[in-house]
């Protein structure tokens, strides 16, 4: 969000507000409340350990000689008795971007401290999320039992299952982390401890809606790496 | 928390709307990106549209959804800066893999 005013302070436009920010031997993003600026680094180190993952799976797939699986087939699944193809992901994807709508929708009445809305928006935020994960889990059984492992499967380059299931399954996980995380804070929106600023905890910090909005960062992030992977895995 | 607190009378919430928007784009581009599939594009057409709607989903979620449109430029600087590095090690790896996949031709079919 935009910057707090501090006193005696004018940060300037551009690049001279840059050089400011991070020369003149001071502590850098001014104002900024730190586990924002440190969920920030944090999201950066993780897009460095999902581009890692993204990376070896397109060196992985250019260095192959053999056929790579066809997704659209082999992720097609039977509606009323017709293949549509990428039909679960498809699905997954609306799921998972309207759990983002909602988080944005959260952090906004969050800090208009409309505590009954922020909580209910949070909680449809895990539910989205939980769906998600549950959908996964489908997926990941309906594969399973068609033979793909991580080291072989029945549609072509045996290299196929063991980028799936690293890379979504490391999605996975994120997501799931983040459900427990929303529900977590969805309690603490509705006790309504950032209203009171009650301590959260291991940390002296009293208790702030811009808690809702660090967390939102994350949930968003989790949201973005999908989009890569439904780019590149499942589209490409 | 003084800090805070002004931040949110200094107007830093938006207005519904915006959000609203960004939220239906997003729905409108992802079902693009799934027609691309269900017409079964190939070639250059196929790839050039699924990066297309990738990277606008990806851009509207990091400027709207993620605040970084009205984020402080020195943050901004600060996220996107690094991705160059990465830029730098996709092309690395094209190139490795192209020449992987020549030995592997060359020594299956060829034999040294």
């Amino acid at each position: 969000m935009s910057d707090p005013k501090i006193e005696g302070f004018e940060l300037e436009k551009g690049f001279k507000g840059m050089a400011q920010d991070t020369g003149s031997d001071q502590t850098m993003f001014k104002g900024v409340h730190w586990g924002k600026a440190m969920m920030w680094i944090f999201l950066l180190s993780d897009t460095f350990v999902f581009s890692c993952f993204l990376i070896a799976y397109m060196k992985g797939r250019a260095s192959t000689p053999e056929e790579w699986p066809n997704p659209s087939e082999v992720f097609a699944l039977d509606a009323f008795g017709v293949p549509v193809p990428l039909l679960l992901i498809a699905l997954m994807t609306f799921v998972l971007i309207t759990s983002s709508g909602t988080m944005a929708l959260a952090v906004k009445y969050g800090y208009e401290r409309n505590r009954k809305m922020c909580g209910y928006l949070i909680l449809a935020t895990a539910l989205g999320g939980l769906t998600f994960v549950g959908m996964q889990a489908y997926e990941w059984s309906k594969l399973i039992h068609e033979g793909v492992r991580p080291w072989e499967n029945p549609f072509g380059a045996a290299q196929f299952g063991s980028f799936f299931f690293m890379i979504t399954g490391f999605h996975g996980t994120h997501v799931s982390i983040g459900v427990i995380f929303l529900f977590i804070y969805c309690y603490k929106v509705f006790a309504g401890h950032y209203d009171e600023g009650k301590r959260g905890w291991f940390t002296k910090m009293k208790g702030d809606y811009v808690e809702v909005e660090i967390l939102g960062l994350y949930w968003h992030f989790v949201d973005l790496v999908w989009v890569f992977i439904f780019a590149f895995f499942y589209l490409w | 928390m003084e800090d805070s607190n002004k931040k949110e009378q200094s107007g830093s919430t938006h207005k519904i709307g915006i959000y609203l928007w960004i939220w239906g784009l997003l729905f409108v581009l992802s079902f693009f990106s799934y027609l691309v599939d269900w017409y079964q594009f190939q070639g250059m057409l196929r790839w050039s549209l699924i990066l297309f709607f990738m990277f606008l989903k990806a851009g509207l979620i990091m400027a709207f959804f993620m605040h970084l449109y009205w984020e402080r430029y020195a943050l901004v600087n600060v996220l996107l800066w690094p991705m160059t590095a990465i830029v730098c090690f996709i092309c690395l790896m094209i190139a490795e893999g192209k020449y992987t996949l020549f030995s592997r031709l060359f020594y299956f079919f060829v034999g040294g």
